[in-house]
């Protein structure tokens, strides 16, 4: 439960440093600022250097550590020699994501050459007075790497919005009534720290009796990663609504109950917005969690995402494959960091909203 | 008598087959046509009930067949719209068919036959075509190599005379268990062709391979040599790490331990049985039964695929290592594909060896279901106990015929010689049994109509009587 409490001020530190570092214009307003102080220096051209130079500042740190940590990936990257060749460096894995792209654009070539063939051949069938044999197929390729990032965004945010949805009203409960929470406690707590891989098969099975249809709606293989998803990070959420709403001020719940308010209007008009910065908190960890879970999920659900491209890369063992894994992981980090960015944003209105 | 039992199996499965290739012959067009013209003439009468088709193959080569039929076009020649996916296992592979995720896949033979006896997940498979003969072999980590080098028998060049038995092994095997240590050997699924010939083969050359008792899966009772399942692609990565000490898998994974310099392939499947059949496709029964025409349609187009593979002495190899090649596919450096694709086999890097037939998809008769093969995966079965109890004859040809379906090959074969894609002579006349075989590794002969006289004749291996328990075999 303190991670709940730790994490606003962590995420607001590293709010700022981003910010600073990402955004020139952001940087320049202290240095604005500290240019009274400077007024003894007579020509204006020094202030704006001092401007630039707080600008740069921001950013000369962060450039150092990436570059350091490519310099570093660089060098030490060919000691390791694995059976499939050396490890790829930065120059292999930036290939790689070419490569990646080059084989986008051929599949988009082949699936644009599918459906003229198809476009032409329905024409045919109809000309020669043949409308049965007209064909509606979808094209059939093998998922590219870009599919495959869309369909994991699916995924997760699938398993999310279950997993909010389902964490919310029980976070309130319990954060209400202390004998809700003295008797959901125990499990969440067990619940809490168990692997997605442990989940797997219980829901595989489960999902496996419950869809009997020979066409479903939703492939089960992404109905079994979502469910997985919404395991794993249902918890934080849960967890931080419950904190949020115990954590109300008592003046505000006796305020509540000198004006006779319904239960209704006490949860609305009290509870929810007091609660409302925990819950985004608790939901912008769910979704880091969700999208860690996601890929684990994947692999082993076999639902056609970024985790299935990286254990069919993994069982493809060519020399080119670890090279196309890093690169899926450096994708994958900039999505969780996108994703992430985000929730964060939604948090900072949450925050700012709270009118009680 | 067997082959009427055969067919009255699905009779009305089989009548509709036939009337709807009867209907196709009417309009199909010349085998040389492209493939997008074929598709309007084979979907004239709209006889395909389920044009979209999702296929799950596991990376292997002999996966070629569905592969080919895919990117040459004869999927789309039938009016059927395919994806090929690859599946993380044989589990995965074999619960997405069950479940009907998969509409077929790319099977291991004993697949289909233990789903249908419920050893494993119990559901109603068929088996209508082979897809290959040979494929695997069996690899052994440098370190063992090197212990049992010396050993071997040498031709006159330097290199040792094949087939190698595992009978050298068995010091290397004496040594470890004088160690404490267990010996490990690694294959891809209990009900794998590559299970049975890697005891094949230990237990040919006197080393015991284990039994599987009722309810037990590890299969390790009693058992010299400690057998485990990793799914193919993950062998050269768990010899490299040192679980286990050697291998039987397809290609490539093989070729991939030479090239990573981790392992040395010992012998290869063809060596321990002659021809021996290898994957199957496999599909749920009542599939077959929904849908007729597009399982005939599909049976069609992967005979097409299997008869381009062998074509003009592989002359089309080369392309279709480039195919799987292809990270969707198998996804292995095209080299490694090749060296066992092209009609050579590498055992030691240096000591690449002749081996014509180590793949053969169309050739020898390779696509048709035979009864008598789906029997000897039966025997395997029951002389490692997997089947528990004794089984009589009739059994083993019931069964046999209620999962191999040359009913439904023969439907889409003789429509395509028909129509003269394939030879006359490529589809045989048989009753389903190959007849006495020899060309086993040890001498012993098979013949399919005789299967617990068969299982009489292994000096190693379940009797008459015998069955299992955690403490080892009992029985007479």
């Amino acid at each position: 439960m303190a991670t709940a409490f730790v994490e606003p001020n962590q995420s607001a530190e590293t709010a700022s440093t981003a910010s600073e570092a990402a955004s020139g214009p952001t940087a320049e307003a202290p240095a604005k600022t500290a240019a009274p102080e400077a007024e003894d220096k007579p020509n204006a051209p020094g202030t704006q250097t001092l401007t630039i130079r707080a600008g740069l500042a921001g950013l000369v740190w962060p450039i150092i550590g990436i570059v350091a940590f490519i310099g570093l990936w660089a060098a030490l990257a060919p000691q390791v020699d694995t059976s499939l060749g050396t490890l790829p460096g930065p120059a292999e894995v930036t290939e790689a994501g070419f490569g990646l792209y080059d084989e986008y654009s051929a599949a988009k070539e082949a699936e644009a050459a599918f459906y003229a063939q198809q476009e032409a051949n329905n024409e045919a069938a109809i000309a020669a007075g043949n409308p049965g044999a007209v064909r509606d197929f979808t094209y059939a390729g093998p998922p590219t790497f870009l599919d495959q990032i869309i369909t994991s965004l699916e995924t997760v945010a699938l398993g999310f919005f279950l997993a909010t949805v389902f964490a919310v009203p029980i976070g309130l409960m319990a954060g209400l009534s202390t004998r809700f929470n003295a008797a959901i406690n125990p499990l969440v707590q067990i619940m809490k720290p168990v692997s997605p891989l442990a989940w797997l098969p219980i829901v595989t099975m489960v999902i496996s009796a419950m869809i009997t249809s020979a066409d479903p709606l939703l492939p089960k293989a992404f109905v079994i990663s979502a469910l997985v998803v919404m395991l794993c990070s249902l918890w934080p959420t849960l967890i931080n609504t419950a904190v949020g709403t115990s954590s109300i001020d008592k003046d505000l719940l006796n305020v509540g109950k000198v004006l006779r308010l319904g239960w209704f209007d006490k949860l609305t008009k009290l509870v929810l917005p007091a609660s409302l910065p925990y819950i985004f908190t608790g939901m912008r960890l769910s979704l880091g969690v969700g999208w860690m879970v996601l890929i684990a999920a994947e692999m082993l659900a076999q639902n056609p995402g970024l985790g299935k491209f990286v254990w069919d890369e993994f069982q493809n063992g060519s020399t080119q494959s670890l090279s196309r894994i890093m690169f899926a992981v450096i994708v994958i980090g900039l999505i969780g960091f996108l994703l992430d960015r985000g929730m964060m944003a939604l948090q900072g209105l949450a925050s700012k909203n709270r009118t009680v | 008598m067997k082959k009427s039992g055969g067919f009255t199996f699905n009779r009305r499965g089989v009548v509709v087959a036939l009337l709807a290739s009867a209907a196709l012959a009417g309009c199909g067009g010349s085998p040389e046509a492209t493939g997008g013209e074929t598709v309007v003439a084979a979907s004239l009468d709209g006889e395909i009930e389920k044009p979209n088709l999702k296929f799950g193959f596991i990376k292997l080569t002999d996966m070629a067949p569905l592969a080919i039929a895919k990117e040459k076009g004869y999927f789309a020649e039938e009016g059927l719209n395919v994806t090929l996916e690859p599946q993380a296992n044989w589990k995965v592979l074999l619960d997405g068919v069950i479940g009907g995720q998969l509409d077929g896949a790319h099977m291991l033979a004993g697949q289909p036959l233990a789903a249908t006896i419920g050893y494993g997940t119990k559901a109603d498979l068929i088996a209508p075509l082979s897809l290959d003969l040979n494929g695997n072999a069996i690899t052994l980590s440098n370190k063992v190599w090197d212990m049992i080098k010396a050993d071997l028998p040498k031709g006159e060049d330097g290199k040792p005379i094949h087939p190698i038995s595992a009978e050298h092994l068995k010091p290397v095997v004496e040594s470890f268990e004088a160690q404490g240590k267990p010996f490990n050997m690694g294959m891809v699924f209990p009900v794998s062709t590559h299970n049975y010939e890697l005891r094949y083969w230990l237990a040919a050359g006197g080393l015991k391979p284990g039994y599987y008792s009722d309810g037990d899966v590890q299969g390790v009772i009693d058992a010299d040599v400690k057998l485990s399942v990793t799914p193919p692609p993950q062998m050269p990565a768990t010899l490299e790490a040192g679980t286990i000490e050697g291998y039987c898998v397809g290609e490539p994974w093989n070729q991939a331990a030479v090239f990573k310099k981790i392992g040395v392939p010992v012998i290869t499947d063809d060596q321990i049985w002659n021809d021996n059949p290898e994957k199957v496709f496999g599909l749920r029964e009542d599939f077959a039964t929904k849908y007729p025409a597009t399982t005939a349609a599909m049976l069609r187009a992967i005979i097409k695929a299997q008869q381009w593979l062998d074509a003009d002495g592989g002359a089309n190899r080369q392309e279709a290592v480039e195919i799987l090649s292809r990270p969707n596919y198998v996804g292995a450096d095209a080299e490694v594909i090749a060296a066992s694709m092209t009609g050579v086999f590498t055992y030691e890097p240096g000591d690449t060896r002749e081996a014509e037939g180590f793949n053969i998809f169309f050739d020898k008769y390779a696509g048709y279901p035979y009864y008598s093969d789906a029997i000897w995966y039966l025997t395997q079965m029951r002389r490692w106990g997997q089947i528990a109890e004794d089984k009589d004859d009739q059994w083993y040809f019931d069964t046999a015929k209620a999962v191999y379906r040359p009913d439904l090959y023969l439907a889409a074969a003789n429509k395509l010689v028909e129509d003269g894609v394939i030879p006359e002579g490529s589809v045989p006349e048989t009753d389903g049994y190959r007849g006495e075989q020899a060309g086993f590794i040890d001498g012993i002969t098979y013949d399919g109509s005789k299967p617990n006289d068969y299982l009489s004749k292994f000096p190693i291996g379940l009797k008459s009587g015998q069955s299992v328990t955690a403490a080892g075999v009992s029985g007479s």
